[in-house]
């Protein structure tokens, strides 16, 4: 059957797309903007790149960004890998109520709230015990958090596709559940990890409200900088890293979203062939 | 299926349970904690609630003071009341945009569908904090829309946008539709095409079957996708702090200054154990239709 949306609904997609992009368009053109005044343009210029990379400040805090993101995002890959097989290949098990609420909690849990609440976790982990000190781990752990939420929805779903009986016929064969696990399903599942491990990664890269509760008085990551230029108005360098950090992000997400569709795509044909 | 139970599975399920427990559900505890206790000029800035005394009994020593100041001081109750009405009405009108949006979506050709929506879901992933300040260069008196307006002669003077009530509604709206698209999406995709065709035999105007069929039956989409703008949209603190002007006060920004402003962490936690109590409703349906989802 051939699908078609009547033409009413797609000029109301379409411009809502438009206007979704309009703003981030705008920004990049205006970075490209010789003029320091934001409203006039100026002609065509690179200036405003090359004056990033003199701000040591901006450098420094883009590193610590960088690396909160990639262990934040690694260490969620994991954990929340194991809740996913946890919650879809067994049923039942003590706290299987508590762990689908704690994965899902995040997900909508206004990020203030959550940001005070582990600043004061940490601060009272610190009174007794003597650690963690606010900075580099507060930050990476409290990321870890919200990250691990967003892998088990995605590679939770993708688990539930997947066809167990490949998994069972393996173990038939003389393999491990272990075994079974590694070689059949994970190359299944890997598409969703990667995936899921770069949409973390922008996650934790973009994270402001909780970064600055958690991250204490020692440590500015990107956007907490970027926060603080941005309060004082509109400014020319401020769009030049915006953009670079709108179009390195975008690229992340397109690769994602390209192996989660390749993934399903596959999937899709394999079933089509199964079916001859 | 093999469900023996065996002690390896514990190593599947506790590292997960474990960190979530710590990280995620206890702090809650904590900010319930302090919110009983008084601000101090120490590290951490707050005084002792629990205390163990000498002879080894726990001793409580907090007050509800921080609770009644919220309720006595009319700040909160305003801040409360403005946010839960900004977010209501940014529910709706992003309800209004996103429903025929996922509607086409759901009706488009199959090898249409993935790439639309990695173009609707691109921006929800790309810097949260740098759209806001790109919808700035939009809106602000002499930005971009203003420019157009001006050199079209819709307008003679700029339309004075950012700092109001409006410029949170555009900002919420802007960055939260993505949330409403998703959802609606996928329950839209399962509707089976053949009732509306069913209906339409039977004489049914297609407002009727929209009104009769589509509508009621994407319902859990409607739901799901309205909390997830509602709940975090009622917490905002960039959209109103970038966009908004003094007078709009949201109780994420309110929360916010008590802490970084008035380093009154009691109070802070005080705002924040309200506003979560006062959230439970919408985030147990959210949960409810969410898990039910997954599930199916």
């Amino acid at each position: 059957m051939e699908r078609r949306a009547p033409a009413g609904l797609l000029t109301v997609l379409f411009t809502g797309i438009a206007l979704l992009y309009l703003p981030i368009v705008v920004l990049i053109a205006f970075s490209f903007n010789a003029s320091p005044l934001v409203n006039v343009w100026g002609g065509f210029s690179t200036a405003w790149y090359g004056k990033l990379l003199e701000n040591r400040q901006l450098l420094d805090a883009a590193l610590l960004s960088v690396e909160v993101a990639a262990s934040a995002s690694s260490v969620a890959l994991l954990l929340g890998t194991l809740a996913a097989i946890a919650l879809v290949r067994m049923r039942r098990f003590p706290g299987r109520m508590l762990l689908t609420g704690m994965v899902n909690a995040p997900l909508v849990m206004p990020e203030i709230i959550t940001g005070i609440t582990q600043l004061l976790l940490f601060v009272s982990m610190l009174q007794f015990f003597g650690w963690p000190h606010r900075g580099y781990l507060t930050i990476v752990l409290s990321h870890v958090t919200f990250c691990t939420a967003y892998v088990t929805i995605t590679v939770q779903s993708r688990l539930q596709a997947a066809d167990r009986s490949l998994e069972e016929a393996a173990q038939d064969l003389g393999a491990g559940p272990a075994r079974a696990f590694i070689d059949v399903t994970l190359p299944i599942i890997a598409p969703a990890l990667i995936s899921s491990w770069l949409l973390c990664f922008t996650l934790s890269l973009d994270d402001l409200v909780i970064s600055s509760f958690v991250a204490g008085p020692g440590a500015s990551t990107l956007p907490m900088i970027i926060y603080s230029k941005v309060k004082l108005g509109v400014s020319p360098d401020v769009n030049a890293l915006a953009s670079l950090i709108v179009c390195a992000v975008g690229a992340c997400v397109l690769v994602a979203g390209y192996l989660m569709s390749r993934g399903q795509q596959r999937r899709e044909m394999e079933a089509r062939l199964a079916e001859r | 299926m093999n469900n023996s139970w065996h002690p390896g599975r514990w190593l599947i399920i506790l590292p997960p349970l474990l960190f979530l427990l710590v990280f995620f559900l206890i702090p809650f505890g904590f900010a319930f904690k302090i919110s009983f206790a008084e601000a101090a000029a120490r590290i951490p800035p707050f005084t002792d609630v629990l205390s163990l005394t000498a002879d080894h009994h726990l001793k409580f020593t907090g007050s509800l003071a921080n609770y009644h100041y919220l309720v006595s001081d009319e700040v909160y109750a305003v801040a409360w009341l403005y946010s839960l009405r900004t977010a209501l009405f940014s529910t709706l009108i992003c309800l209004l945009i996103g429903y025929p949006m996922a509607y086409a979506i759901a009706r488009s050709p199959r090898s249409m569908q993935n790439l639309l929506l990695l173009v609707i879901m691109l921006p929800f992933w790309t810097s949260f904090l740098l759209r806001v300040y790109a919808l700035e260069g939009i809106i602000r008196d002499n930005g971009f829309l203003n420019a157009v307006l001006l050199h079209l002669g819709v307008i003679d003077h700029p339309l004075r946008i950012m700092r109001t009530s409006l410029a949170i509604y555009i900002g919420i709206v802007y960055s939260y539709l993505p949330f409403m698209v998703l959802p609606l999406f996928a329950t839209l995709e399962k509707l089976d095409p053949t009732l509306l065709e069913a209906s339409a035999d039977l004489g049914s105007t297609p407002w009727r079957a929209f009104f009769d069929i589509t509508l009621p039956l994407s319902l859990p989409g409607v739901i799901a996708g309205s909390m997830l703008v509602f709940i975090p949209a009622v917490g905002e603190f960039v959209i109103p702090s970038l966009l908004g002007g003094a007078d709009n006060l949201m109780i994420g920004r309110v929360l916010w200054d008590e802490f970084f402003g008035n380093h009154d962490w009691p109070v802070a936690s005080a705002v924040a154990i309200a506003f979560l109590l006062l959230l439970a409703g919408p985030i147990a349906v959210y949960q409810y239709y969410h898990v039910r989802e997954l599930e199916a």
